[in-house]
């Protein structure tokens, strides 16, 4: 059987994903004794369209992202979001509260009318996506894991289970008891817990699971002392863009 | 004679950089009509995204700007929001940190030297071909850059986006004994890094002089990376508070990211500068790599950059292992970080991989940011990139036109440009 031929892609993003895939060290060679990487512009010059698997980082924030993503879509059999701000826009998604323009004339002033820009979207928004990799930054291990299944011929494992789920058979000490907030039990996992297993909150950067308890998640917050604006805070630090927030931010 | 040739080269989405740039150069008649590097990266607005965020939240939105850089980010998000609190993290604190970021430093550079760079000089696209020709020379760079992770993983949870640097301290402390392992692992490496070194040396530097202003951080204690204050070579020295009277943004119609001048043009800042510098301040083994590969200050050569960071790379695995070593006969002391907001105003001037970070924080009573502004390094060197390539072209005119475009590619990949960075330039007018 020829080995798929994968392609690397990113829109608006740090390439922090991309670059976890060059962190697994230990593992990289092996990878490429499976797969033929033919478009990884951050660490190679060769370039072709003809690939099987497409991963795509980043969001879509302007017209011109458009045509081009979905030329990709297009040349790939499988398209995979690689990441927070292309499965759920992530941080960038913090930009939607202002206008573009307002946000062009914070960061350029006067000459903000130079650049094109529009509200953020992740990549699902534009184009089919076919498997999702969470995180901000990526798990390289699920990137792995992701790939053995493509190999293998079996759907890839998407994540189903809130991070408390992975903390507490972490025996990490709860996040709440060491005094702090956390959005653990309503976000998705996959993560293993990393964020509370080095002290530090949970900020839903896996998105928020689809069956969450969203009021309960808000109670409990308050009964932890969050005023409105730090619950408000806690639901748009990565999942400004999610669904489930705007409904939430609907007057009922 | 070049009075009478025409050029066009034009060089899409340059690869092995970080973000997305675009090579443009047209001569007719032999004189130069356009000679630049478009910056077509989606612009984020990490600024106005930041506005209105608690200050405790900036170093895990803005270390987001960057994946390679993204401990620098942390560091200098960190710097700038205590300065602005007036708050002064503990000695072990600092301590933490500065191995945080000599580890990125050891793992962006060995990236760009390996991954980025040596493909253009062993003459293949990429990393890639060489797994199958040079696997040795792969595998070491892949360990010398695990090792950077490693430490990373240690002391801050990971390398991409850490997560116990907080403001005030860490969420987490490693313990003495994964200090020592970590120390350990570090001086087990020393042979890759010689190796290294017997690698670049045997590798042909393109020779290429222009005079340029340095600018790095400067410090009386040592080779300034975490702190300093802001120092030319030509002779200023500024506090990081005044770092508007080096950086004068301005914004030009091809990029998403803006320029830099200082009164005296374009400046270049990143190791080549750092080291010009502060060469003294260099570790025994950094200045004995030097030496080997024929670097001297003040070296004019941006090609030379590369060989720079290589010599960085040695400072940062021997000062790391003395850090590791203080903090072992120390010992690790519990601290819980609990920063109380205070109205104010914070400058963080941090050195990263490619240069001085500034982050420039406005914080409220409450703890809310009113105004922030980031300068990111490659911005700062756009400029001085173009001033290269336009004296480049006419010393290399007469080679075939495939020639002039790698030596144009070669020369951006030496600064190592992070493009996704500089266009999430964030800036407010301060009056």
């Amino acid at each position: 059987m020829a080995k798929p031929r994968i392609a690397f892609f990113d829109f608006a993003c740090c390439e922090g994903c991309q670059l976890q895939v060059i962190n697994l060290e230990a593992e990289l060679l092996d990878v490429l004794d499976h797969v033929d990487i033919v478009t990884f512009r951050e660490a190679m010059s060769e370039k072709s369209d003809d690939y099987d698997i497409a991963f795509i980082e980043g969001s879509i924030t302007r017209a011109s992202d458009i045509p081009r993503l979905e030329k990709i879509r297009e040349n790939a059999t499988v398209l995979i979001a690689l990441g927070a701000c292309a499965t759920i826009a992530g941080v960038n998604a913090l930009k939607n509260r202002r206008t573009p323009q307002e946000n062009l004339r914070i960061v350029y002033g006067d000459d903000g009318d130079k650049f094109e820009t529009f509200p953020v979207r992740p990549i699902d928004q534009v184009v089919e996506v076919d498997y999702y990799l969470h995180g901000c930054p990526i798990d390289k291990n699920e990137f792995l894991e992701m790939v053995k299944a493509l190999l293998m011929g079996t759907a890839p494992k998407q994540w189903t289970s809130a991070v408390c789920v992975e903390c507490k058979l972490r025996e990490n000490e709860c996040v709440y008891d060491l005094g702090r907030l956390c959005m653990g039990p309503i976000s998705r996992g996959g993560c293993d817990a990393i964020c509370p297993a080095y002290g530090n909150s949970c900020e839903a950067c896996r998105g928020i699971l689809p069956d969450a308890n969203i009021p309960s998640m808000v109670e409990v917050l308050k009964a932890h002392g969050a005023s409105e604006a730090e619950i408000e805070r806690r639901f748009t630090n990565f999942t400004a863009i999610d669904k489930l927030v705007q409904e939430m931010e609907q007057p009922q | 004679m070049s009075d009478t040739i025409d050029l066009n080269i034009r060089i899409d989405h340059l690869t092995r950089v970080e973000g997305h740039g675009n090579i443009v150069v047209d001569m007719e008649a032999g004189e130069l009509t356009q000679c630049k590097l478009e910056i077509v990266e989606a612009p984020r607005f990490f600024e106005a995204m930041l506005e209105g965020r608690l200050f405790t939240e900036a170093p895990h939105i803005t270390c987001r700007i960057c994946g390679i850089c993204s401990v620098g980010h942390t560091t200098a998000a960190l710097r700038a929001a205590e300065t602005a609190i007036g708050f002064s993290p503990s000695r072990q604190t600092v301590q933490l940190r500065k191995a945080m970021l000599h580890a990125e430093f050891i793992q962006s550079h060995i990236l760009h030297l390996y991954f980025l760079a040596a493909p253009d000089f062993l003459g293949v696209g990429s990393v890639i071909p060489l797994a199958e020709t040079h696997k040795d020379v792969v595998k070491r760079a892949l360990r010398l850059k695990k090792l950077a992770n490693d430490a990373c993983a240690v002391i801050g949870g990971r390398h991409v986006h850490p997560i116990s640097l907080v403001v005030g301290g860490f969420t987490k402390l490693p313990t003495v004994e994964e200090l020592q392992g970590l120390r350990d692992t570090i001086v087990a490496a020393l042979p890759d890094v010689v190796e290294t070194v017997a690698l670049f040396k045997t590798l042909e530097i393109p020779h290429f002089l222009r005079k340029t202003e340095y600018i790095s951080l400067k410090s009386d204690e040592e080779y300034a990376l975490y702190e300093g204050d802001i120092y030319s070579s030509y002779g200023v020295m500024l506090p990081p508070r005044r770092y508007r009277h080096v950086t004068n943004e301005h914004v030009l119609d091809h990029s998403t990211a803006k320029r830099t001048r200082t009164a005296f043009g374009t400046f270049m800042v990143g190791a080549l500068a750092r080291v010009n510098n502060n060469f003294d301040q260099l570790s025994e083994g950094a200045k004995a790599v030097a030496d080997e590969l024929g670097f001297k200050t003040p070296c004019f050569n941006p090609f030379m950059n590369n060989v720079a960071q290589l010599i960085e790379t040695r400072h940062c695995i021997d000062d790391l292992v003395a850090i590791l070593d203080d903090l072992i006969a120390t010992g690790i002391v519990d601290e819980i970080p609990d920063p109380q907001p205070k109205a104010g105003r914070g400058v963080g001037a941090v050195e990263v991989p490619r240069g001085i970070l500034y982050h420039d924080y406005e914080i409220d009573a409450e703890g809310i940011l009113t105004q922030v502004n980031c300068i990111i390094p490659t911005g700062q060197n756009l400029s001085n990139i173009e001033a290269d390539m336009r004296e480049l072209v006419h010393e290399v005119i007469d080679e075939p036109k495939d020639q002039i475009a790698l030596k144009l590619e070669m020369l951006v990949r030496a600064y190592d440009p992070c493009i996704s960075c500089s266009t999430h330039i964030l800036d407010v007018e301060f009056v």
